[in-house]
């Protein structure tokens, strides 16, 4: 068998018949229908992402400030306890003595 | 009035995107006889092109104009064929058994008279497709560029991105390829 021959006459063979180039009925109406859904995707992905992005971030800040209070020092208690002051300044009326009773 | 391919491509690139249709229009038979030489379902075929049409959409801003928007948009067609080939490879690993009577006829006559073996036969065609279809991809691709499209590996080495002295390698490569599938093929039927 004579295989550079087969192989010149098959190649020839390709050669003479090229493949056809029809083309499907209304396929450039798929094409764009096509596009058309893949930039509404886009639109939705767009915002998708962005919203994703910004729940990551608020996390991360919320992680940072956890991870602040739970490791910073404690401020030490000089007696500035501020739901006491709060207490006494709203009470400081009922606590003076009355002075105008007879 | 009809505008010009460069108006065209402005405009899609401004945000028109219906004057993307005439050029689907315009270059779709180019496109469609490109992937039918590297696919043979139709399904298969209109899904290729289907893809290289959104890939020229989305990639339209990388067209600098240069050159013809026409060897830009085949660029893109040889290189999804190419990655489809690539997804597939496992499709053509098969024996030779069903090759069909016309084919086997055809053989036979070329192996009695070589010289007399019609090379615009259709059984010659389908013989050829089918020792494509068992190459693999890079030498398919190979093959098809430079035997029977008869692209200079210049050419070769621009549309697939490869350098010249990697086509020259693939084309050494690839013709060795064909010749062990022929060498094979001939063993089935004729030893």
């Amino acid at each position: 068998m004579n295989l550079p021959e087969l192989q010149n006459k098959l190649i020839a063979a390709a050669r003479l018949k090229p493949p056809d180039d029809r083309v499907p009925y209304a396929f450039e109406k798929r094409i764009m229908a096509q596009l058309a859904a893949r930039a509404a995707a886009d639109h939705r992905m767009f915002w998708a992402r962005g919203l994703w992005r910004a729940a990551a971030a608020c996390v991360a800040v919320a992680v940072v400030f956890g991870a602040v209070s739970l490791f910073l020092p404690a401020t030490p208690d000089n007696g500035n306890d501020l739901s006491q002051d709060f207490e006494n300044t709203l009470l400081a009326s009922a606590d003076l003595p009355d002075n105008s009773a007879p | 009035m009809e505008q010009s391919e460069a108006e065209l491509i402005a405009a899609v690139l401004k945000g028109d995107s219906a004057s993307f249709e005439p050029l689907v229009v315009k270059y779709s038979p180019r496109v469609f006889s490109t992937a039918r030489r590297y696919a043979r379902r139709e399904s298969e075929i209109e899904d290729i092109v289907q893809e290289v049409w959104l890939k020229a959409f989305g990639k339209l801003k990388t067209f600098r104009g240069e050159a013809p928007f026409e060897h830009w948009l085949m660029r893109l067609a040889v290189r999804t064929c190419y990655d489809f080939l690539r997804g597939h490879q496992r499709n053509r690993i098969s024996s030779f058994s069903e090759i069909s009577e016309p084919e086997e006829d055809w053989l036979e006559h070329f192996v009695a008279e070589p010289s007399h073996a019609a090379e615009d036969a259709d059984a010659a065609k389908m013989l050829i497709d089918r020792v494509l279809e068992k190459l693999s991809p890079e030498a398919r691709l190979v093959i098809q560029l430079l035997e029977i499209e008869d692209r200079s590996v210049k050419e070769i080495a621009e549309i697939t991105g490869w350098s010249v002295p990697l086509v020259k390698v693939r084309a050494f490569r690839a013709r060795g390829e064909m010749r062990k599938i022929l060498a094979r093929m001939t063993q089935d039927k004729y030893l």
